[in-house]
């Protein structure tokens, strides 16, 4: 049941992009094409679910030494190794995978969609029902998943209106970024029906 | 311009970045370790002072805890020479929009609430944040009732609270966290009167 | 190029916001209100222009093959300087921010600035270009905060001058784009119209 109210929180209700604003810079940057866009999302989870696993043993070390002040910069570096390692690995292991994510993996590192889950699952407290408590390991991994599930399946829609805004008339100060952000206002929206679902 | 890169060299210069890097880090670290403890004393202090009527003692010193069913609560007794004028509890409650809020209520002796103010908040900014007193007049309504003739609830629960608009979920939480604090309030109250 | 042109550069034609469309996360997720975009502007400018410095200082000891990495170990040791200052100094407004403090370090402001400046430039244009950009961003995220102030709570900077509720959405997320979106508008109407 936890892991339920976990998914649908972090895929519908908290969805990273629209109403927690993590990983602005792909969702507007990369999200011309639906098949980009899959493609994106697909590097964010794998890198995403590795990463937190990581992270939040390593969150688990640095309570033990009392040294939580080098959060941030291990973090980023866990992260940044951790995305030329899966680099390396997947060119070796599946060159089909890496010619589908390749492109995309460089551009992870600043994703803050990445660091910023990590932090959370180690920072935030999480409700469920009237317990509020930090999350274990299985359950960040799985907010981690969900939440880059949640990334995806927003770049995936909005991929897909662009796809049509293409073919419209826009007024030309409007062309390009203004657009866009308009449009994914509007379906930051159309998703803020789902708060009160948990 | 940039050194060739050979392999000695990147780990050298890697390990030598993060190597000051860390170093510069605990040095800052150890310098506003105090610093960061106090800020966090002074806010508890300044909210204490919010909630209770003026007092000469130092609450903070003198906290004790109370069990309200399997959570405990600080109290922090506030006296004007040597004569309780109130208590500041500092409560909480788990069932905010964002997770938990943590409140800090002031008694007077006989149990009715002098003020309330907000200690930390998830709620979102501009619904649920209304209730920290600075936002909206949402607390004002707490000053000087009684809980045991003031229903802790929101009007749509049958209570007597005002909640705040399109934050009903906050206003409860707000009345969860204060009828809690006047829980720990009665046990500290049965507690004194078992001593006299 | 003349130092002033380097900090109006970054102001005007090559606004980080604006035109380059850098750091959206902090620009979207921190404004719901003038202070707090502000607050955020001046905390990235504050690790802009020492990371830039820095960066400008030490480049031409790094092997280029691990320039990345090392930028990013000296940002975040910045970014963790910060955090731990503003812990001491103005613990509300850290609270406020929250996680978009440690983003910081993946904003891509500060290594798109490192990467494409301090690393090729002397101290001081670095440092003027950090001023910039940093002042570009501080400016985009006050007036997006304000707008969205204004239409959401309808008040600014925290002087309340419409009684009662705004526009409960631009305080929200989906007000958030919106309110960018239509920001960009005018720019490019008013001001990329007369640059070019």
């Amino acid at each position: 049941m936890e892991y339920i109210i976990l998914i649908i929180s972090a895929v519908f209700v908290n969805n990273v992009v629209l109403s927690q604003f993590l990983g602005i810079c792909p969702f507007l940057g990369v999200s011309n094409k639906v098949s980009t866009a899959i493609g994106m999302s697909g590097a964010v989870a794998f890198v995403m679910a590795i990463a937190t696993l990581v992270t939040y043993l390593l969150q688990q070390l640095l309570i033990a030494l009392h040294i939580e002040f080098m959060q941030t910069l291990v973090f980023i570096l866990v992260i940044a190794a951790l995305v030329q390692m899966v680099e390396i690995v997947l060119k070796k292991i599946s060159p089909a995978l890496y010619q589908a994510l390749g492109i995309f993996l460089p551009l992870i590192t600043t994703n803050c969609c990445v660091l910023g889950v990590a932090i959370m699952v180690v920072t935030k407290e999480f409700t469920f029902g009237d317990q509020v408590q930090m999350l274990n390991l299985a359950q960040s991994v799985v907010y981690a998943t969900a939440c880059a599930v949640g990334f995806g399946l927003a770049m995936v829609i909005f991929a897909g209106i662009r796809e049509q805004l293409e073919l419209s008339e826009v007024p030309k100060a409007f062309r390009g970024v203004p657009i866009a952000l308009v449009t994914a206002g509007i379906l930051a929206m159309a998703f803020m029906g789902f708060s009160g679902l948990v | 311009m940039a050194k060739a890169s050979t392999f000695r060299n990147m780990v050298v210069c890697l390990f030598l970045i993060c190597f000051v890097c860390s170093g510069l880090l605990a040095v800052v670290n150890a310098l506003t370790e105090a610093p960061i403890a106090e800020a966090n004393v002074a806010k508890i202090n300044a909210s204490i002072a919010a909630v209770v009527p003026t007092f000469d003692n130092e609450p903070s010193s003198e906290v004790f805890q109370v069990t309200v069913g399997s959570d405990a609560i600080s109290v922090y007794p506030a006296t004007l020479e040597g004569a309780l004028v109130g208590y500041a509890v500092e409560t909480f409650s788990n069932k905010g929009f964002g997770g938990r809020i943590t409140l800090m209520v002031g008694f007077q002796p006989d149990g009715t609430v002098y003020n309330t103010s907000v200690v930390s908040h998830a709620e979102t900014p501009g619904l649920g944040d209304k209730m920290d007193a600075s936002k909206s007049n949402f607390s004002e309504q707490f000053k000087g009732i009684h809980p045991s003739t003031f229903r802790l609830a929101v009007k749509k629960d049958g209570g007597d609270i005002d909640a705040i608009t399109a934050s009903t979920i906050t206003s409860r939480a707000f009345a969860d966290a204060v009828s809690r604090a006047y829980e720990a309030f009665l046990l500290i109250e049965n507690d004194s009167k078992e001593e006299m | 190029m003349g130092r002033l042109k380097l900090i109006t550069r970054g102001i005007i034609q090559e606004n980080p916001t604006f035109v380059l469309v850098l750091g959206m996360c902090p620009t979207l997720g921190t404004t719901t209100s003038a202070i707090n975009g502000m607050g955020m502007g001046l905390a990235t400018t504050f690790v802009l222009i020492l990371s830039n410095m820095v960066i400008s200082l030490i480049a031409g000891l790094i092997p280029a093959k691990v320039r990345i990495p090392s930028y990013i170990v000296v940002i975040a040791t910045l970014v963790t300087i910060l955090q731990l200052l503003m812990q001491v100094f103005v613990p509300s407004l850290y609270e406020t921010l929250g996680l978009f403090i440690p983003l910081i370090v993946v904003n891509c402001i500060v290594l798109g600035r490192a990467e494409a400046f301090a690393n090729k430039n002397g101290v001081l244009d670095s440092a003027c270009d950090g001023i910039g950009s940093g002042l570009g961003f501080t400016l985009a995220l006050t007036s997006l905060g304000l707008v969205r102030e204004i239409l959401g709570s309808g008040s600014a900077f925290g002087w309340k001058f419409i009684e009662g509720d705004g526009i409960l959405a631009f305080v929200l997320a989906p007000g958030a784009f919106i309110a960018l979106g239509y920001l960009m508008v005018l720019y490019n109407k008013f001001v990329k119209s007369k640059i070019q």
